[in-house]
């Protein structure tokens, strides 16, 4: 078992056994946040440039706690006030960058495809921390890492994924991931935000949640992205918080050991109910404390590949 | 050499684990401030037949640590194959070491750096007031100025061969042999 992987773009092309590597890594990764001194100098001497051009906080914060354990070096670079505001390319902005002597690059971009064509570039490491509406592996895998913690193994787990697919790098992410190792994947929405065709991925397509609640191990529950309303996609928030929301009377019909995930943040009373996001099924928090050792994990692995 | 030879068995390990239990409690007066700490993997089952010994000796409770030092490596570079994969159990320090006598333990000795990765890593959990290493065996070789308190067996062997020890719980069967580099 070797990994040999100098990026991270995305779930879609990582085998099985190349998810499980990345999962075990963390597993031992995180009892260095425990510790009374959080570092270990594995990435000593190392660079790690957050390049988020899309805003970002807990993302870029986990990110950069993370490389900061690894005893690397953090700069963080954001799109306002910078030369990318300027008008200078992604591209050009990242070899000034690289031109410094860097080793890892994790970007966050508007644009799919925009890490993919960093990591054709340059010769540092790229991390994709999200690109556009594509993927945004490390939640992805930080989500599959709280499942199997929970639930032991992925294969064979129900895993429902609520709200906005149609616009959501986390649900692909979850999807490519969950697929490769084994799951059931149910996505539920408002027909607007579900995209046509989507079933071509393995997963099953359902539009009334209460129908799929009494079958879910997991339910990953998608921020809804109240501009969505603006556009008419869907009536109400109001209506969206009846049909789709999280709440006590539909965990009453769900399984003892549901586990109920939210990649953040979370709009308390629309997607999910208070009660239910500080209640016993919930694991948001655990997420984040996961967070921190797949983003270690990630950085260690491919700054230790040549591929 | 050609071949892999034992030169030390099952009989053998058992007895080098009692007198170094012995040499343990004798040099520390007892064990009431003692935690082991064994490296993976070997390391960690001799940590726990040595802890065993140590209580039918002494009567108290021994705390066992397991520590994976991939991450302190000294030579955390690029590899060919890519990077080492930490064990996914992770290093786990039973209680805190702060004034505690540390024993290390690993299965070969031989240039040292892992055990100064261990120290490096030990550390970093806390100020013992003493730590001390234990070696089944100590091939020689040091590239570092490391030395162990306890030895079951010193060993020289040929340059281009290595020691391995095999323990029943992993291998099926406890023995030392001597085996050709590269196996």
């Amino acid at each position: 078992m070797n990994w040999t992987q100098k990026h991270l773009l995305g779930l879609e092309p990582l085998s099985a056994e190349q998810i499980n590597i990345i999962l075990d890594t963390a597993e031992s990764f995180r009892e260095v946040s425990t510790r009374k001194r959080k570092k270990v100098p594995t990435l000593t001497g190392k660079v790690v440039v957050m390049m988020f051009v899309e805003p970002s906080t807990r993302t870029l914060t986990s990110f950069s706690l993370a490389a900061r354990r690894l005893s690397a070096d953090v700069v963080s670079f954001s799109k306002a006030g910078s030369s990318i505001s300027k008008g200078e390319t992604l591209v050009d902005t990242a070899k000034n960058i690289q031109a410094m002597g860097i080793d890892v690059i994790v970007l966050r971009h508007p644009f799919p495809g925009a890490p993919h064509l960093l990591a054709r570039e340059l010769d540092a490491s790229v991390v994709n921390a999200g690109d556009g509406t594509h993927e945004h592996p490390t939640q992805g895998l930080l989500d599959i890492f709280t499942m199997r913690d929970k639930k032991k193994q992925i294969e064979g787990l129900t895993v429902a994924i609520v709200g906005d697919i149609k616009y959501s790098r986390v649900a692909r992410s979850n999807i490519w991931g969950l697929k490769k190792l084994g799951a059931r994947v149910i996505v539920c929405g408002p027909a607007t935000l579900i995209p046509p065709g989507i079933e071509e991925l393995g997963v099953e397509v359902e539009y009334d949640l209460d129908k799929i609640i009494p079958e879910c191990d997991v339910i990953n529950i998608l921020r809804i992205q109240l501009e969505r309303q603006q556009s008419g996609l869907f009536p109400s928030i109001r209506e969206y918080a009846q049909v789709f929301g999280l709440n006590e009377e539909r965990l009453s019909r769900a399984k003892d050991d549901l586990l109920i995930m939210h990649p953040g943040p979370m709009n308390r009373g629309i997607e999910i109910t208070p009660e239910v996001a500080d209640g016993p099924h919930s694991v948001v928090l655990n997420q984040v404390t996961n967070g921190l050792a797949v983003r270690m994990a990630v950085l260690y692995l491919v700054s230790g590949a040549t591929g | 050499m050609t071949d892999s030879r034992q030169i030390l068995d099952a009989a053998w390990i058992k007895r080098a684990i009692a007198r170094l239990a012995h040499e343990v409690v004798e040099r520390n007066g007892g064990a009431e401030e003692l935690v082991i700490v064994g490296l993976y993997t070997n390391g960690i089952l001799l940590a726990e037949r040595l802890a065993a010994a140590i209580t039918e000796l002494e009567g108290c409770q021994v705390p066992v640590g397991t520590m994976d030092i991939t991450l302190y490596r000294d030579d955390v570079g690029i590899r060919a194959n890519g990077p080492r994969l930490p064990d996914r159990r992770g290093t786990q320090m039973p209680v805190d070491i702060s004034e505690k006598t540390v024993l290390l333990v690993d299965d070969v000795l031989n240039t040292g750096r892992s055990i100064r990765a261990a120290l490096d890593q030990l550390m970093d959990f806390g100020r013992a007031r003493k730590v001390q290493l234990a070696g089944l065996i100590d091939r020689g070789g040091r590239e570092l100025p490391i030395r162990p308190d306890f030895v079951g067996r010193k060993v020289t062997i040929g340059l281009d061969e290595n020691v391995r020890v095999r323990l029943v719980e992993n291998d099926g069967a406890d023995e030392v042999l001597i085996v050709p580099k590269g196996t």
